[in-house]
């Protein structure tokens, strides 16, 4: 049986007090994200019990007990303290898929600082950006990615310490230390941050259509929001083998690849290493994962390699599969059907939420296509779009809202509070996406509302790739857009105007398209390049991303009027 | 006909250049994994197939440009080569 048994049922007795009498909060009293996901479950007479199962990409494999996070997440604490470390302080993580980056975010939540994970594959600029913001304190690293930070260090004076995980004979550079978790004096006990609902817990940046990065700040009363939704929409159980495919960079891989399966006592696997179908499954079948937690890119690239690859493994240990990112295609769902004898049931929500908002229930009817049904407790609809109130007609297209006050939602955007506001209009929050409701309550995506690119699931602002784009000699002027893609949902295009003399030049596209890639991300890197004259601009001067967006996507281009005649 | 060799060399010398910094002391060989080890991911592939395609003046089908195929230099190599 699962978890949630009757989503009807739930929704007419919600209540939030049920996860606090579960995970034994009482009103006024303490308590700390990283405590209730290791030292409570070991009080709960699970130490010896597998939390985590990891595998490298060579694969070599390491297994941590409950009683294993709890001292090493100790030993984290411990070690950020005798760095100077306070609580408050913004912690960044940024490494590959290691145990340390699991373990030492939790680490970093008992100590009461921040912790503020970033993407791996980011490079100097997007890093910069980031940890300015924030104004990070410490950083943890390994030598693959210390050089990124050198490179940036001295724009960096508030970045106190860098933590090198895996320094042993290596030679340190300004301001770096030296931490090895698997050698570090093991800390047997350690006192947790007492950390209200209100206590900052996670800083996650986010993208949007104008400005740099948002880091959205998160809370340790999002611990309520999470433990609910792993169980009732993932439906993970206690037999379970857990496997969420996202990177802890970014929100999913921390919510639900962090906070998720070790609040609620489950042993998960993760897989440190680069996509590929084959070993994926191979995975799945080694560690006879029962519940995957993925994404509609990753899902539409094992389309790609067919069923008769999925046959070659044996899979019949997955029981349960759920999908988050970008809007799960009808095709995907009964493709998986037909490749794993379920369907995937996609969930929806974003950074700022915190946790599953809309989400299809073990149980429930699933259409193919529909994101679902509100989350128990949460309050969603769809707005007009100019005047901002809810529609009631079945069918007509909105904007995604939410009534403001569920745990995990964002308190406000780091040093940005305007921003936040902006976000909250006539009392609910703006999604920044636009979606439809049918007859039977199922909610069903249309698109972003604004010229944020949703590629892989990934949100990537369109300012950020063009300040960057301008620093390439040849660029004059440039508009991020997304194009539609069958594999990504978007991709990255830029329209670039070039400056005399470069006309012609041969692979100056390809060369664009790597200088992005080294500066930003491979993400952020346009996968085509167009040049064009100069691009149309309102008489303001501003560039119209959305005329160019249109064109690719073959929708309207709108009104006009507003044109300069030049552009 | 494309000498296999050079073939090699080429994808060799592009991959190093474009995807290790230059204090990267990572080596990198003609079977080393590039998509598994995270030295080449599925965006950045975008780049290298471009690169290709030109170089070789051939069109490599999307369905054919997976990250298994371009896992190493060796199976690029064979991909590019059923193309030219």
């Amino acid at each position: 049986m699962s978890n949630i048994v009757s989503y009807e049922e739930r929704i007419k007795s919600f209540s939030w007090d049920a996860a606090k009498a579960e995970l034994g909060l009482k009103d006024g009293q303490p308590f700390n994200i990283g405590a209730l996901c290791s030292d409570r479950i070991c009080a709960l007479g699970l130490g010896a019990k597998t939390a985590l199962i990891w595998e490298g990409s060579e694969g070599k494999e390491r297994r941590f007990s409950y009683d294993e996070i709890r001292v090493l997440s100790n030993t984290f604490a411990a070690g950020l303290r005798g760095m100077g470390i306070v609580p408050g302080d913004r912690v960044c993580l940024f490494m590959d898929k290691i145990p340390e980056l699991y373990i030492g975010a939790i680490g970093i939540l008992k100590l009461g600082a921040i912790a503020q994970p970033l993407f791996s594959a980011f490079m100097q600029d997007s890093l910069i950006t980031r940890l300015a913001d924030a104004e990070t304190r410490a950083i943890f690293t390994t030598t693959r990615h210390v050089r990124k930070v050198r490179k940036i260090l001295k724009d960096l004076p508030k970045l106190e310490k860098v933590i090198v995980l895996d320094a042993e004979g290596f030679q340190l550079g300004e301001r770096e230390v030296a931490f090895s978790m698997d050698s570090a004096p093991r800390v047997e006990s350690f006192e947790p941050f007492p950390a209200g609902p209100e206590t900052p817990s996670l800083l996650h940046y986010t993208s949007g259509t104008t400005g740099k990065p948002k880091g959205a700040q998160h809370v340790h009363g999002s611990i309520l929001s999470q433990y609910l939704t792993t169980k009732w929409v993932l439906d993970v159980q206690p037999d379970d083998i857990y496997w969420c495919t996202a990177d802890p960079g970014w929100v999913t891989g921390t919510s639900y690849g962090i906070i998720g399966p070790w609040v609620t006592g489950s042993t998960q696997a993760v897989l440190d290493a680069g996509f590929s179908s084959s070993r994926w499954y191979e995975f799945i079948q080694k560690h006879r994962v029962t519940m995957w937690y993925s994404a509609p890119t990753a899902i539409r690239m094992l389309m790609k390699e067919g069923t008769e690859l999925v046959r070659k493994f044996d899979l019949s240990c997955l029981r349960h599969l759920c999908s988050v990112g970008e809007p799960l295609n009808a095709e995907a769902v009964l493709w998986s059907k037909e490749a794993f004898g379920k369907p995937f049931y996609d969930t929806f929500w974003q950074t700022e939420t915190g946790a599953i908002m809309i989400a299809n229930y073990p149980g429930m009817e699933v259409k193919p296509g529909s994101m679902g049904k509100p989350f128990p407790g949460i309050t969603a609809t769809v707005l007009d779009l100019k005047e901002r109130q809810p529609l009631s007609k079945p069918g007509t297209v909105g904007l995604i809202a939410f009534k403001p006050g569920w745990p995990s939602m964002f308190r406000t955007y780091w040093r940005n509070e305007a921003t936040y506001k902006s976000k909250i209009v006539n009392g609910w929050y703006i999604s920044g996406d636009r979606a439809s409701i049918d007859e039977d309550g199922y909610f069903w995506f249309v698109g972003r509302d604004d010229d944020v690119i949703n590629t892989a699931g990934h949100l990537v602002g369109p300012f950020e790739i063009e300040s960057a784009l301008l620093q390439h000699p040849a660029v004059a002027e440039s508009a991020a857009v997304g194009k539609p893609d069958p594999v990504n949902m978007e991709v990255v295009k830029a329209f670039v105007a070039l400056k005399p003399g470069f006309e012609g030049k041969e692979n100056l596209d390809l060369e664009i398209m790597n200088f992005i890639r080294k500066k930003l991300s491979p993400l952020a890197m346009p996968q085509e390049i167009e040049f064009v004259k100069s691009l149309p601009k309102t008489r303001s001067g501003k560039i119209m991303r959305r005329m160019l967006r249109a064109k690719e996507w073959g929708e309207p281009i709108g009104d006009t009027s507003t044109l300069d005649d030049e552009g | 006909m494309v000498d296999d060799n050079a073939l090699r060399e080429t994808v060799l010398e592009y991959v190093k250049n474009e995807y290790l910094d230059d204090d990267d002391d990572r080596g990198v060989g003609p079977d080393s994994p590039l998509i598994s080890s995270g030295i080449v991911d599925s965006f950045s592939m975008v780049s290298l197939k471009t690169f290709l395609e030109r170089k070789y003046k051939i069109s490599i089908p999307d369905a054919k440009a997976t990250p298994e195929a371009f896992d190493t230099v060796n199976k690029i190599v064979k991909l590019v080569k059923e193309f030219v």
